[in-house]
């Protein structure tokens, strides 16, 4: 039951999206649609389940009075408001929910991505150092893809963004496929392991 | 609805603390980073409730489909992660969605990356134009030599080696590339938040200086 | 010089992206193969057919992103496509309405239910993209506002995505255009075309090479050379004179940053 059922759920509904697949009979796929709806149902829960254990942290933070508890406060009660007026108040464009979508959820979490562009120009100028031939094919790629995907270097060169367009669609694109390749390989053969029973990673402990 | 220049301020003030982060580290904004993991937590949860729980499960389950009832159940077992003595129970759930995806990818990677990529290289070695055939003929270089490099069952030497080599430079190139597509990425979402500050905040008070 | 406090040069790129945006220039927008593409396969889309439009994506790439889906929907709704959007990440759904609405609504005319539908958010991934191709109505049963399907007029006679004439497909990472590509157009052979953030876009030019996307948009450039196909200038044509000056000063940063790095390696025994 703690470990034979489970991989026995995973191999029939691994099996079964799989078989689904090859087989078009209208069984198999009445059968693999409702088997896709349960998923989904389930895996909403599981958001839920996160969302439910952010909650718990949170709170044994606040109770036990760890590093930075005051902080989790506004976090509970940005949770707890959101949920709230969400439930209650509805979702759609005008509501309370949708207007802090907006103006709360939209600016910090653009923000938080938007810090990024600072540290990558601190890193362009504290680590990028060409030693080797390969990195200095590295950085000649990038600032030949760089200056040809913006306006200024067809300004500065009118052959660039044609050389950089000939960079992306032939060498950088022959790389990419290959481990393209190499990753569905290695995907299909973990996706293997898991549904036959020989990858039991997921299950955690005893 | 608030008004917009509250609203629209609230924003900015939000902005700017998470901005304050590239001068030090500070309370302002640590207060912004757990609001924003509590306001997207509590986004989720009322998102999941209104466009999944109710029309996938909900109202099917009180118009008769109870075969909703398995997955109602094993969503709810779930929880069980929470207890010591009964979190075993919540592995079924896990083996579903697990299960589901390994056997999605495999059919995925297998379809949609495998097959159509090697076929896909499959490309005249002799075109209308030396572009055209030189462009070929590196792309299929590229591939294969590429390919070389993440074979490990054998020592790199000899033609092995050498092959290999010339594989690492096209994944250096490519590197490269992703690397200047990653400086765009980062510069966009900048622009976007500085265009805010800059544009919306201030119109949001019928302030329009800049067009 | 290699020890420069790293605030210097956030202040640098900061004046870097704002004089741009204050004081543009306006250099031209060269359109690319791969967006050309991208507006031909919509172009070549029959006036007034159905197409679905995946907006895999939610603020935190909404810079780079919302751009693309307001230009793809301009072209959508000036060929009086109808369009039915959905997500399948969380923080999707407000911006595709907002999209919908914005061009949609605002600068055509058109109506919610009849030209164009937002059927919200599932999770589910790979396995909402497989169920989509296989029922539309058994994966969306309502609408984000919780409309049951069967009492909108676009959805009449919509069962699953052979109903539809292409996917336009607005991708932040995962779930995105990989999967569609390996789930969607592998299973249903449909045509898709993408518009990418531009870190993800190195990694597609492969589908597009072998023609499993019918076009690739790829970050900010990529949204304003649609843009500019569509003719409507919006905010990434906006942005692209602050990306230039960017690029530059990073240029400028690796070359400057190794001959630092260089000239003190020979200062050193």
């Amino acid at each position: 039951m703690k470990k034979e059922l489970p991989l026995l759920i995973t191999a029939i509904f691994g099996s079964f999206m799989v078989i689904d697949y090859f087989v078009p009979h209208p069984a198999v796929s009445a059968v693999g649609e409702t088997l896709q709806q349960w998923a989904i149902i389930v895996i909403s829960f599981s958001y839920v389940l996160g969302v439910a254990n952010i909650a718990r942290i949170n709170g044994e933070k606040i109770s036990k009075r760890s590093r930075d508890w005051p902080f989790a406060l506004p976090l509970l009660a940005g949770l707890a408001f959101m949920l709230g007026v969400g439930i209650f108040g509805g979702i759609g464009q005008g509501t309370l929910f949708n207007d802090f979508y907006i103006y709360a959820y939209t600016p910090m979490s653009g923000t938080m991505f938007s810090l990024l562009a600072f540290f990558i120009a601190s890193a362009a100028f504290r680590s990028f150092r060409v030693r080797t031939v390969e990195a200095a094919l590295l950085a000649a790629a990038a600032i030949i893809v760089m200056l040809g995907r913006v306006p200024v270097g067809a300004e500065i060169w009118d052959k660039i963004p044609a050389i950089s367009d000939w960079i992306n669609n032939v060498p950088q694109m022959a790389a990419k496929r290959a481990i393209l390749i190499g990753a569905a390989l290695g995907a299909i053969s973990t996706g293997l392991k898991v549904i036959l029973g020989l990858e039991r990673n997921y299950l955690g402990g005893e | 609805m608030l008004p917009a220049p509250l609203l629209n301020t609230m924003a900015a003030l939000l902005t700017l603390a998470i901005f304050s982060f590239l001068y030090k580290d500070n309370a302002f904004y640590k207060f912004a980073e757990y609001l924003f993991v509590g306001i997207a937590a509590g986004y989720v949860v009322a998102l999941e409730y209104h466009n999944v729980i109710i029309p996938n499960l909900w109202r099917p389950l009180l118009a008769g489909d109870f075969k909703l009832l398995v997955p109602f159940v094993l969503g709810v077992l779930l929880f069980s992660r929470f207890t010591s003595s009964f979190g075993w129970l919540s592995r079924w759930a896990i083996g579903l969605m697990v299960g589901t995806f390994s056997g999605l990818a495999i059919i995925g990677f297998a379809q949609g990356d495998l097959v159509a990529q090697v076929q896909a290289n499959m490309l005249p070695l002799k075109t209308e134009t030396l572009l055209g055939t030189f462009s070929n003929w590196v792309i299929l270089i590229g591939l294969l030599t590429s390919l070389v490099y993440f074979f490990f069952s054998k020592e790199h030497k000899g033609v092995l080696g050498a092959s290999a080599k010339l594989g690492i430079w096209f994944l250096m190139v490519s590197f490269g590339a992703s690397y200047g597509f990653t400086v765009m990425a980062r510069f966009s979402l900048l622009i976007g938040r500085l265009l805010f500050l800059l544009v919306d905040w201030p119109a949001s008070f019928g302030f329009h200086w800049l067009h | 010089m290699e020890k420069l406090d790293r605030r210097y040069i956030f202040l640098v790129i900061l004046l870097v992206v704002l004089v741009p945006l204050i004081a543009p220039v306006g250099l031209p927008v060269r359109v690319s193969r791969e967006v050309q593409s991208a507006y031909d396969a919509v172009a070549g889309v029959p006036d007034g057919s159905k197409v679905y439009f995946a907006a895999d994506y939610d603020p935190s790439t909404m810079p780079e992103l919302h751009p693309m889906a307001l230009a793809t929907l301009d072209h959508l709704f000036s060929k009086n496509c109808k369009v039915i959007g959905a997500c399948l990440w969380p923080g999707g759904p407000p911006l595709l309405e907002d999209a919908l609405r914005r061009i949609g609504e605002l600068r055509f005319g058109k109506k919610y239910g009849v030209d164009f539908v937002n059927l919200g958010y599932k999770p589910g991934n790979e396995v909402v993209m497989v169920s989509v191709g296989r029922s539309i109505p058994a994966t969306f049963p309502a609408d984000f506002y919780g409309t049951p399907i069967e009492k909108l007029e676009i959805m009449k006679g919509v069962e699953n995505l052979d109903d539809v004439s292409m996917i336009v497909n607005i991708s932040a990472g995962y779930p995105g255009t990989k999967e569609w590509v390996q789930q969607v157009q592998s299973r249903y052979h449909v045509s898709i075309a993408s518009g990418c953030t531009a870190v993800s876009a190195p990694e597609y030019y492969p589908y597009f090479q072998s023609g499993q996307l019918a076009g690739l948009l790829g970050g900010l450039s990529g949204a304003a050379e649609y843009e500019k196909l569509v003719g409507k200038p919006g905010t990434a044509t906006r942005g692209m004179d602050a990306q230039s000056l960017g690029h530059l000063v990073i240029i400028a940063f690796i070359i400057l940053g190794n001959i630092f790095y260089f000239a003190s390696k020979k200062k050193a025994p």
